[in-house]
């Protein structure tokens, strides 16, 4: 650092150069790791990022991103005039919500019970079996979801058997149940793994803390409230703020399994619309338009998540 | 201490613990038993299996399922597919985000703080879908085997998690190399991959976990059938059907009593997930280890 500032006190333009060049000849072998980098992300990063464009054109199939005439934001008030649009901003904001309001804080609850096992061979096979879910597909676990809940499957079997129902019902048939379906899948799929930071996250706290609470006569229960959730807050408020930029991303692999016909209109999300807007009806310059008004919304919900966070504890991403 | 605490536990603190087992128990339970019931009722005779109530074991054993799935060529090819998708797909990411994570790591690299905040923008933002597609196209990638893998061969995100890691090798290791000559190809691959297992395990367990389970891929950028991957394959048969009965979509052939579409659907699921299941245990330490260092940077 040193060289570098006496060396610049006295450079010429002409000197700044040869300086340049010749740290590229000692940095080349690093350029030539790091440039195929860059050339990556500007083509499949910002090239797509620059099709966005498209949003406020009419594209069509024939022309490039450049030439397609310019359409304003015909597209976006179109959308927004779109009959599907109160339908799937609902189911989107909805299946959201249940997933923000019931699987945020059941893997923090999953993991102070955790925490709480004494017997280590135990609880590390309760967390390698929690885990499991995470790593099968969505294909599989859709799979598993559409046996169970079909007429003829094992929770209208043990259902009618138990006397609750009448009659079978084919709950991915009916709207209603969507929402719930996707909720809970969703939880059964995450739990174990959402629950890893929060678990590290624990094993850091002060074991004073709770010996010293242990001796002041603290239960269990006043444990946890009082040693280990405020201990991890600040974990929690960093991934809270990223399940809140994310209401929006509705899970798409998930509802694309899960979806069909006869739910159309509880299963209908924002990402769904913009595959079948744009994949399937080669409506481009629309399906842009709708992917990126999701965008922007995710990013305000992302700041907005941020300042609160920051305003109500203190800690925040950025 | 703990012993003294443990000795004097008291009878509150013992029902907590019993019922809190009772619950971890129950947990696991409802996170097995889903695998669990495929399993048995794709061991099952097929049309038996109509009947229902198979929940713990198979009624009338028969494996003629599993040989249906293995028979049938289109499956296996999907197979395939999925296999060559997972091993190149995962190395050439392994290899190709490790090398431009170790350049970026340099700090006196020039013009390296630019460099990184192009990547952190893409973390943040991104063209959505439709544009993907539409750049996909012009570069001539869609039904064509690359679209898994170039597409799929950086990550920033994995670059954050490589370089955190690069970040702990001392640099006296690197230097010492330097003086004897060698260069910055040498010093990574002699000196730091060597160096960087645990890291390298861990994003290779990731991507490999993501190159298999994929199947967004193949239903959006591939139409020929002989492409897709299992994932797809598997998707096809049980989404797109599920109104129309499910029933008819496997090929004829193989259609006898013992075997039902049912029962090769949660066979076809088995053999899809067995990979995983098998080797996600012994990785374990590795996943966990990468999911921390993730959320330091993260």
């Amino acid at each position: 650092m040193g060289v570098k500032s006496t060396a610049s006190n006295n450079a010429t333009i002409f000197c700044n150069s040869k300086r340049f060049f010749r740290k590229l000849k000692e940095q080349k072998y690093l350029y030539m790791m790091v440039i195929p980098g860059i050339i990556w992300m500007l083509i499949f990063n910002y090239i797509p990022m620059y099709g966005i464009i498209i949003a406020f054109k009419d594209y069509n199939i024939i022309s490039s991103f450049f030439e397609a005439p310019w359409a304003g934001l015909k597209h976006f008030s179109d959308f927004f005039k779109d009959d599907w649009f109160p339908i799937i901003m609902k189911n989107t904001v909805g299946i959201s919500l249940l997933k923000l309001v019931f699987g945020f804080p059941l893997p923090i609850i999953f993991a102070l019970f955790l925490n709480e096992i004494r017997n280590s061979t135990f609880k590390r096979t309760v967390q390698t079996i929690s885990y499991l879910p995470h790593f099968l597909s969505w294909v599989v676990l859709g799979g598993i979801m559409i046996t169970w809940l079909s007429e003829s499957g094992m929770i209208n079997e043990l259902l009618v058997n138990m006397g609750i129902l009448d009659k079978p019902v084919a709950f991915l048939g009916e709207p209603k149940y969507f929402w719930w379906i996707a909720t809970i899948s969703d939880i059964w799929k995450g739990l174990g793994w959402n629950s890893i930071i929060y678990l590290a996250a624990i094993s850091g706290v002060d074991v004073e803390l709770y010996e010293s609470a242990i001796v002041d006569g603290a239960g269990r229960f006043r444990r946890m409230w009082s040693i280990t959730l405020p201990s991890i807050s600040g974990t929690i408020a960093i991934l809270f703020i990223l399940a809140v930029s994310g209401l929006l991303n509705s899970n798409f692999d998930q509802i694309l399994v899960l979806r069909n016909s006869l739910n159309a209109s509880s299963s209908e999300v924002i990402d769904i619309f913009v595959y079948r807007m744009g994949i399937q009806s080669a409506r481009f310059s629309y399906a842009t338009a709708v992917g990126l008004f999701k965008s922007v919304i995710a990013l305000m919900l992302l700041l907005l998540a941020n300042w609160v966070t920051r305003k109500l504890t203190g800690k925040s991403l950025f | 201490m703990r012993r003294k605490f443990l000795a004097r536990r008291t009878k509150g603190e013992v029902v907590f613990d019993i019922v809190n087992t009772i619950i971890m128990i129950v947990i696991c339970f409802m996170m097995l038993y889903p695998v669990w019931y495929t399993l048995v009722n794709s061991l099952n005779d097929g049309t038996d299996a109509m009947l229902g109530g198979i929940y713990w074991w198979p009624r009338v054993f028969s494996l003629d399922s599993y040989k249906a799935v293995f028979a049938d060529s289109k499956i296996f090819r999907a197979f395939g597919v999925s296999f060559f998708r997972t091993i190149i797909g995962t190395v050439v990411h392994v290899f190709f985000t490790s090398m431009v994570a170790y350049g970026l790591s340099k700090r006196y690299l020039m013009g390296r703080k630019y460099f990184m905040a192009m990547g952190t923008v893409t973390l943040f933002f991104s063209g959505g879908l439709i544009p993907t597609f539409l750049l996909y196209r012009s570069l001539g990638l869609l039904d064509r085997f690359v679209v898994y893998i170039i597409p799929a061969m950086f990550n920033f995100y994995n670059l954050l998690i490589f370089q955190a890691f690069f970040r702990e090798i001392p640099d006296a290791l690197e230097e010492s190399a330097k003086i004897d000559g060698a260069n910055d190809f040498y010093i990574f691959f002699k000196i730091i991959i060597p160096l960087s297992k645990p890291v390298l395990a861990t994003i290779a367990l990731f991507t490999g976990v993501y190159h298999w389970n994929d199947y967004f891929a193949g239903v959006i950028f591939i139409n020929n059938p002989d492409l897709q991957p299992i994932q797809t394959f598997l998707y096809r048969v049980i989404a797109e059907t599920t109104s129309v009965h499910m029933l008819q979509n496997m090929p004829a052939g193989i259609r006898t009593t013992s075997v039902t579409s049912h029962t090769i659907r949660l066979a076809t699921m088995i053999v899809t997930t067995a990979p995983v299941i098998c080797v996600y245990p012994f990785l374990q330490k590795y996943f966990v280890k990468g999911m921390l260092l993730g959320s330091i940077k993260g």
